[in-house]
């Protein structure tokens, strides 16, 4: 390693994979697990402890759906009594009356909804869950109530890249003081929904110009946060901010990863907290050394000015696309391969205009996909 | 719906605080202090830490410069250029309140 090894900062805790949505693009990993290969809550406050003891400022509480863990009202309470800084990332479904009370009096610093569209049509459509826009509303406005500041999180692609302004009112209208707008990226199911979700090039490009000019219109007022889709990319984003640079990631079962999507580079194992401490992992965990700094770099990347910008970019969509994880990130202009980004969204515009099939998507369940061993 | 926020302008005298969900934490292992806020972390140097120590929602923006000018032993005006571009800045990201 060319530099030093430094703390992490930010940690992502997928505490179940049991979500009521179905959103095809979800980041979970194909294989779900369920319930009974959960963490119990003791080793979920365990971990979360030797995460504050190596340098962990911010923990975000995700999933699958994170409140339909009954002790989330614990875990926010571990980690409050630790100075962290906690951010609930939910889908705002099914929450029980007095709970999000319940969460801001545990310590909750901030809560990120999820909105599927800003029309209730999609976003029941996406999810795949009747009424959910509905209850999505109801939930921002008892965050608010409660005294959370509110993000509101819009996955963008093919079928609502159209209502991003109305992305903006809705969130103006929710009193949220952040917005992403995230673009969908093509790994775990939205890899397998590619095609689906592609949107077309001239709104990719309308949307820009329209979240630019919000952001500047609504300066001191919102704050917009913008993830463009990579295919559509010059230079790669420093994904993850570096792999195992300063975050991480663990799994309803425990299992540490630099990254969601992780598990699809096949040469690579990952250890599980429990039988190792998350120091050992971080530090010594080969599948954390593989990417870390830039010694693994193959070129282009390791003559690249741009090497510790970008960091190489996203090591499992090289994987996906270039079919080896050390290669250069397809996004990147200076690939070899860049060329066959423009191909894949020339085959989903092609694939879009076909005959339509009964079901757009391969919606996320539990079992619907299962993956050779 | 609520009605639609207005961007603050920063005034002399206002009396500028940290919202609820921003704060301030000294962090023992990088031995510093930290920003703590909705999704990001910022690393203030020492000028700026001052100026954030001193939003406590009484002191008046015009208080704010004279005891920095004092403490740096410099002309008010000049501190009192960087604070105001700091404080609107802080404000536009809303990590701030005016």
């Amino acid at each position: 390693m060319s530099e030093p090894l430094l703390p992490p900062i930010g940690m992502l805790a997928e505490l179940t994979h049991r979500c009521p949505l179905q959103c095809p693009y979800c980041s979970n990993p194909l294989e779900l697990l369920k319930a009974n290969r959960e963490l119990d809550t003791q080793t979920w406050l365990d971990l979360f402890s030797q995460a504050a003891d190596l340098g962990v400022l911010q923990v975000h509480l995700s999933g699958g759906e994170p409140t339909l863990r009954r002790d989330l009202e614990q875990l926010i309470a571990g980690l409050s009594a630790r100075g962290v800084y906690t951010n609930l990332i939910t889908a705002g479904i099914g929450i029980a009356e007095g709970r999000i009370e319940a969460f801001a009096e545990a310590g909750l610093d901030h809560l990120q909804l999820s909105f599927q569209g800003a029309r209730p049509a999609t976003t029941d459509r996406i999810g795949n869950h009747r009424g959910s826009h509905e209850k999505k509303l109801e939930t921002a406005r008892r965050a608010r109530a409660a005294g959370l500041p509110l993000t509101i999180n819009a996955p963008i692609h093919r079928h609502n890249i159209e209502e991003v302004p109305e992305f903006i009112d809705l969130a103006l209208a929710l009193d949220a003081e952040r917005l992403e707008i995230a673009n969908v990226q093509y790994a775990g199911w939205a890899l397998t929904n590619r095609d689906a979700l592609m949107p077309e090039p001239a709104a990719v490009d309308r949307q820009a110009e329209i979240v630019a000019a919000a952001r500047e219109r609504l300066t001191g007022i919102i704050n917009i946060d913008f993830v463009p889709p990579d295919y559509f990319a010059i230079y790669p984003k420093p994904c993850m901010g570096g792999w195992a640079r300063d975050a991480f990631m663990v799994t309803p079962d425990g299992t540490v990863l630099p990254c969601h999507a992780a598990q699809t580079i096949p040469s690579l194992s990952f250890e599980r907290f429990g039988p190792r401490s998350l120091s050992a992992i971080w530090t010594d965990s080969p599948a954390f050394n593989a990417f870390r700094g830039t010694d693994w770099m193959q070129e282009p990347c390791r003559g690249c000015e741009r090497r510790e910008i970008d960091w190489g970019g996203c090591r499992c969509q090289a994987m996906a696309n270039a079919g080896d994880a050390a290669a250069t990130d397809p996004a990147c202009v200076k690939s070899p391969i860049h060329a066959r980004m423009a191909m894949l969204i020339d085959d989903a515009q092609r694939s879009a205009a076909g005959p339509s099939r009964d079901e757009l998507f391969v919606y996320r369940r539990i079992g619907v996909v299962t993956e050779p061993a | 719906m609520t009605a639609l926020r207005e961007r603050t302008l920063l005034s002399p005298r206002a009396m500028p605080s940290l919202p609820k969900h921003v704060r301030i934490q000294y962090d023992p292992v990088r031995q510093a202090f930290a920003v703590l806020s909705p999704e990001k972390i910022f690393w203030p140097n020492d000028i700026s830490l001052d100026i954030l120590r001193r939003c406590d929602g009484r002191s008046t923006v015009g208080h704010i410069i004279a005891g920095l000018a004092a403490e740096y032993d410099a002309e008010q005006e000049a501190v009192a250029a960087d604070v105001i571009a700091f404080l609107q800045e802080w404000s536009d990201k809303l990590l701030v309140k005016l």
